[in-house]
């Protein structure tokens, strides 16, 4: 009886799959690479170079862009090279932004005496910004009142 | 007369081919001590020990320092060899340590290295900051630092960094490998961590 089912299960699944299988070939990503293809390869990376200066902010909770490059920075379990210099002990030698308040937070939103653990990955919410083409419109504005 | 000639030009015949020899054999051990020199400063032989060729050898191929743009590279000796005669003696000298701590099997698994790896970092600190980073200095000569190529946040710490008499590794640590554990106020401190300032000594010079 088990094995039954599991069997009309198997080719149930079979038969739904291979339409997608079979189409698979001309999806292509964003980036023009076929779906099951290989990434492009690393060369096409664009050099991130640094504003010198702050980017606007679009809209009131929006994680502030990253203003500079951020190649080679380590983020490793022993080591966070963004608070070397947006901790709030080297914001002022180093002219960084000093990370925020909120980020002392934990998500019950108690309070903590250093930096939680939860924002450890930076790069997760503040992405650094490249000249590169949009590669979907966005018409996106922020609200007047900003 | 004749005879003392004879015993003249023997004599004179002898010293030179005894100060021949000993340039020949000069040349010959001095080419020979060299070349050893030369080859224990390559790459091939620093990682022909999986100690450092599984630990900081992979870390230092994803840096700026082993592959970029043009293809100038500073391999390992470059920057912990010094190139002034009397100082590479002594590093080559300190590096008959390496062999007996081979032998020991001090650093031979990831874990004992990593757990080793903020007492070396610190010697390696602590003797760039006494050449006053010589080996980067080797290659980057501040004085012709283009402080309008440089990006913004580059200019800045070099301008004011220098005029407080600070050197490269006062600010450039983990340049080549991954660092130590340092304490950075993220939650719990990691066991063994070093207190942030290690990284930022008040400068003294
Ligand atoms: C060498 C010091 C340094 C390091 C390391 C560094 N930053 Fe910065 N950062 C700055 C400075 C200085 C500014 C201010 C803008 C400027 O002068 O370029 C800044 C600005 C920013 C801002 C914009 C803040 C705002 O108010 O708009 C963000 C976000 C940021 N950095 C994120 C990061 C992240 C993420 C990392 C790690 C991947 C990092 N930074 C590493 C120095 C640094
Ligand atoms: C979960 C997403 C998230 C992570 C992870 C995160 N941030 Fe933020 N960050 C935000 C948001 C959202 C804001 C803007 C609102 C606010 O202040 O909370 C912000 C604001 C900031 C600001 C600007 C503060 C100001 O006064 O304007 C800095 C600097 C900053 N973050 C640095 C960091 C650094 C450094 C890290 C890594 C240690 C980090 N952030 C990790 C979401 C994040
Ligand atoms: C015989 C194997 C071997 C070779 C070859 C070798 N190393 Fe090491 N190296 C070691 C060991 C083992 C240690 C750990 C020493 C200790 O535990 O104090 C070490 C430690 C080091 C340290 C840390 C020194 C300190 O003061 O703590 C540096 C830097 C280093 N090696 C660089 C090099 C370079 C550069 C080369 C090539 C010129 C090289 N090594 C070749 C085995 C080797
Ligand atoms: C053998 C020569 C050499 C030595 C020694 C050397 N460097 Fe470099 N370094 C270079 C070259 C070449 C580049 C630039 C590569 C490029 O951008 O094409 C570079 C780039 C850099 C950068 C720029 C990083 C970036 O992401 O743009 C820093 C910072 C740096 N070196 C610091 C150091 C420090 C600190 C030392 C000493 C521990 C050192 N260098 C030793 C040759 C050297
Ligand atoms: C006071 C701290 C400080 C000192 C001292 C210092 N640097 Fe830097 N250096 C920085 C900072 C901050 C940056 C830019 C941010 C980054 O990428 O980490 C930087 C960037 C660089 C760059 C990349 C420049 C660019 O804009 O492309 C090079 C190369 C460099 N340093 C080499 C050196 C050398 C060589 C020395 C010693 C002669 C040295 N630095 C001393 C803080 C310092
Ligand atoms: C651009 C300069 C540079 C190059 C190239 C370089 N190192 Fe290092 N190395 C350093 C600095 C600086 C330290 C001090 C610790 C730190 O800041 O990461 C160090 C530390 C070390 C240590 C001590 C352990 C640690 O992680 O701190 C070892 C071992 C070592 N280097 C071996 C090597 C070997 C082997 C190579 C070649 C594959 C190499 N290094 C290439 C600059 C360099």
């Amino acid at each position: 009886m088990k094995t039954a089912i599991q069997k009309a299960v198997g080719i149930a699944a079979l038969v739904l799959a291979l339409p997608f299988s079979a189409s698979a070939e001309g999806v292509k990503s964003l980036r023009e690479t076929a779906v099951g293809g290989a990434e492009h390869p690393a060369e096409n990376y664009r050099e991130i170079r640094d504003a010198g200066g702050l980017l606007p902010r679009d809209f009131v909770q929006q994680p502030p862009l990253v203003p500079h490059s951020v190649t080679n920075y380590q983020v490793t379990l022993n080591y966070n090279k963004c608070m070397d210099c947006h901790s709030w002990s080297r914001a002022q030698a180093t002219g960084a932004t000093k990370v925020s308040l909120t980020h002392f937070r934990d998500r019950e939103g108690q309070e903590l005496s250093s930096v939680s653990p939860r924002r450890y990955f930076c790069l997760q919410c503040h992405v650094p910004q490249t000249d590169a083409k949009q590669l979907v419109d966005n018409v996106f504005s922020p609200a007047p009142g900003l | 007369m004749n005879k003392i000639k004879k015993v003249w030009a023997w004599a004179i015949g002898l010293v030179f081919s005894a100060v021949g020899l000993a340039f020949v054999l000069g040349i010959i051990f001095w080419g020979g001590f060299n070349t050893a020199m030369e080859w224990t400063n390559t790459e091939t032989f620093c990682i022909s020990c999986h100690e450092m060729e599984v630990n900081v050898y992979q870390e230092y191929r994803n840096t700026i320092h082993y592959n970029n743009r043009t293809g100038v590279r500073a391999v390992c000796s470059d920057c912990h060899v010094p190139k002034e005669w009397w100082p590479k003696m002594v590093r080559k000298f300190y590096a008959s340590n390496e062999l007996l701590h081979k032998m020991l099997g001090s650093i031979d698994t990831p874990e004992k290295f990593e757990a080793k790896r903020a007492v070396m970092a610190q010697r390696e600190w602590a003797r760039m900051k006494r050449n006053d980073s010589q080996e980067c200095r080797n290659c980057h000569d501040f004085s012709y630092f283009d402080y309008a190529e440089q990006a913004g946040r580059s200019s800045n710490a070099h301008q004011k960094g220098f005029a407080e008499g600070q050197t490269c590794i006062d600010c450039h640590k983990g340049i080549a490998h991954k660092l130590p554990a340092i304490d950075q106020g993220f939650g719990d401190t990691l066991p063994g961590a070093l207190p942030a300032d290690v990284l930022h000594p008040v400068s003294t010079r």
